[in-house]
């Protein structure tokens, strides 16, 4: 075990996923030499060579559409896209070809890749670089998105999408790379892909969230908990597609209540979906209409401002207590 | 020996001489931009220049004569179907075979061919059955997948699109360290993409195992060349980004033939990429949906009969007295014969079975989507249309 941050257990997870299969390779911008601007591959061209940690031209449409022909002929191709904002350049690759050879040559062809790239807002950066639009990639047949929110699941998630042979879009949420640590074990670990974790057992109301969210979250809790002897259930998604609508459905079913957080846009965000599976799998549980807090329908924010648009705990806290009071 | 081994530990970022920009380096490019050439062989009346001549050897000419043949007969056929009824919007070649044939001919069943929707004569040579092709074109997924042991991308009807994967192919023959190499087709108009530019970008800076073939046929539905582009030459586009490139007359098998040679054994040698564009023209419709007497004469079109791709490699091939009006005669009936019967059997191939449509997405389907597929199964059921 050694406590990481989140960028050093995914550099661990990329180290040990290369050392394990001599096909998996790194693609991206300043991944090499520089270690990634975040410094998630720091070191690894040294160790494992310029030919599988490649430092490409700056040109997201190139670097994705270039891994699908990679992973097509047998590669395991992980690409870095520096901020989440600059995967619109690389829209057409991932929709028309990523997400969607295996159907298009009825599984002839499988595209083994991931695309890593850190999103969301909290650290006071430039235009198109705090997006969180993981509902684009969930409403993409054909792929699976996951998002991790703590160094152990990031870690592990990560090593999990790389064995997968259907394509991944790993957000990474970059407001958790370096805010705390977390023992990691040292042995390579997997988790499932497809599976939600209850984090806390609770039994008054459901708290949805996943990413860098999972924070004020758990601050909220542990708030309501304490002071306000409310027993919630805390969910933690991490991974938004395909969805784990059983463990949400299991929770809601018992709670009869539920608020979800995610800094992404409201209309037809995850929490629309989450929602709306409720209503399918568990109306006659519900006690009150279920809350969504989420990040609004404008553009990110510039980041003097950037504070006030993303869901805070006190925010969290008040939801969920007006939803236990809700008659 | 000792600079040797330090040039193998050093990075990159150190081997550099000069740092880039200063003064000095402003009037110097390590790129020839050079002049663009022009191969022709065979030029319209037939007449070869012999000192040009590959001089193939009787059973490849008459080979990829009968290819060509096909290409039209199969054209024309699909032409008749849809026309009848019985085949879905396709984008016919006529006028095209000598480009379309030539860019596969030297290609080994190792190497890989990503062809755009004009080039099915391409795939059938590379062995596509043909009511396979039709099954693709009528509107059936089975068509799509290429065939077992034919390396071959399904084309992108997104313009373009399929280019930058053709280049990672490419690069993955390098990660794994095969002999092999790319050869990927698109026209004139996906040369204003985009991603097509980034793909010779990619493939040079990669050094890339892979052969582009910009498929200039004068026309992108109704935008001529002219409205496409200022600069006409499209194989600049591939000098630009350091990439040997050439242009070639596309109705000249001959030229197809050599330019791509050439070029497949620059990238089997480990010398990267090479750009061929290859001057054609677009003398039928864009496609089956398409109406070309509202942007464009027929006068325009006519010179081009006289270019036919097929009746100059004809006299090419009686000069050499590999053929003869008896013998075309025969290929034409051949061909004819050939394609009537892909055309039955695929007449007689199932009805698409509307219950797959969840099987194919991802290499085992989620319990999410297993939910959606109970729902699609019951609604068939209602509707009497469970397989």
């Amino acid at each position: 075990m050694s406590k990481l941050t989140m960028v050093e257990a995914l550099n661990l997870a990329l180290d040990q996923e290369m050392a394990r299969d001599e096909n998996v390779c790194l693609l991206g911008e300043d991944i090499g030499v520089n270690g990634g601007v975040f410094r998630t591959t720091k070191d690894l061209q040294k160790k494992h060579g310029e030919d599988r940690v490649m430092d490409t031209p700056l040109a997201e449409c190139g670097i994705v559409g270039t891994a699908v022909g990679m992973a097509i002929y047998g590669v395991r191709p992980v690409v870095e896209i520096q901020f989440s904002g600059f995967t619109m350049q690389a829209f057409d690759q991932i929709e028309q070809n990523m997400a969607r050879i295996h159907n298009r040559t009825r599984g002839k062809y499988t595209v083994p890749m991931v695309l890593r790239t850190p999103y969301g807002g909290g650290i006071r950066a430039v235009e198109h670089h705090s997006e969180s639009r993981e509902a684009y990639w969930a409403h993409t047949p054909g792929l699976k998105v996951v998002i991790p929110s703590g160094p152990r699941n990031a870690r592990a998630l990560l090593a999990a999408s790389i064995r997968e042979d259907d394509p991944i879009v790993f957000y990474e949420p970059k407001a958790v790379y370096r805010a705390f640590r977390e023992e990691v074990p040292d042995e390579p670990e997997v988790m499932e892909i497809g599976k939600a974790e209850v984090i806390r057992e609770g039994k008054d109301i459901t708290l949805i969230s996943y990413g860098a969210m999972m924070r004020p979250c758990k601050e909220a809790v542990e708030d309501l908990v304490d002071e306000h002897n409310i027993n919630v259930e805390l969910i933690d998604l991490l991974t938004i597609s395909p969805m784990d609508t059983e463990t949400l459905t299991t929770s809601v079913q018992k709670t009869g209540r539920c608020v979800i957080v995610h800094e992404g846009h409201r209309t037809c965000g995850v929490a629309s979906e989450i929602i709306a599976r409720l209503n399918e799998s568990a109306f006659e549980f519900l006690e009150a209409p279920v809350k969504r807090i989420t990040g609004f329908d404008t553009p990110f924010p510039y980041f003097q401002v950037e504070e006030h648009f993303l869901p805070e705990s006190e925010e969290i806290v008040q939801a969920v207590k007006e939803t236990i009071d809700w008659q | 020996m000792a600079t040797e081994n330090q040039d193998k530990t050093t990075p990159a970022s150190e081997k550099e001489v000069a740092p880039p920009n200063t003064p000095s380096a402003m009037n110097t490019s390590p790129i020839d931009l050079g002049h663009i050439e022009v191969l022709q062989i065979l030029n319209e009346h037939g007449e070869v220049d012999t000192g040009l001549d590959p001089n193939l050897c009787d059973e490849t000419l008459l080979h990829v004569y009968r290819a060509m043949v096909l290409a039209r007969v199969f054209d024309q056929r699909m032409l008749t179907m849809q026309r009848q009824g019985r085949m879905g919007t396709f984008a016919p070649n006529l006028g095209q075979e000598a480009c379309i044939i030539g860019q596969v001919v030297p290609l080994t069943d190792n190497d890989w061919y990503a062809p755009s929707y004009r080039s099915f004569g391409a795939q059938i040579l590379r062995g596509w059955p043909m009511e396979h092709l039709m099954r693709l074109w009528a509107g059936f997924h089975d068509g799509f997948p290429p065939p077992e042991n034919v390396n071959d991308l399904p084309f992108s009807i997104v313009i373009g699109s399929h280019v930058l994967p053709a280049v990672g192919i490419g690069m993955g023959m390098n990660y794994k360290k095969k002999k092999d190499c790319v050869v990927v087709n698109y026209g004139d108009g996906a040369s204003s993409q985009g991603a097509v530019s980034e793909a010779l970008n990619f493939a040079a800076v990669y050094k890339v195992p892979v052969v582009f073939i910009c498929e200039n046929n004068g026309w992108a539905i109704s935008t001529p060349i002219q409205k496409q582009t200022v600069n006409e030459v499209l194989a600049t586009r591939g000098s630009a980004h350091g990439i040997p490139s050439i242009r070639v007359d596309g109705n000249d098998i001959l030229a197809m033939i050599c330019a791509t040679q050439e070029a497949v054994a620059r990238a089997k040698n480990g010398q990267g990429p090479t750009l061929i564009e290859a001057l054609t023209y677009r003398m039928s419709l864009h496609t089956t949906a398409d109406d070309p007497t509202v942007y464009r004469k027929d006068s325009q079109v006519e010179p081009w009969h006289c270019r036919c791709p097929i009746a100059r490699f004809e006299t090419y091939l009686k000069n050499k007295q590999l053929l003869s009006d008896e013998s075309i005669k025969t290929t034409f009936e051949n061909c004819e014969n050939e394609v009537i019967v892909a055309r039955d059997a695929f007449y007689a191939m199932p009805d698409a079975d509307p219950s797959e449509i969840f099987d194919y997405l991802y290499e085992s389907i989620p319990e999410e989507l297993k939910a959606q597929r109970d729902e699609y199964l019951k609604r068939l059921r209602n509707k009497g249309e469970e397989s």
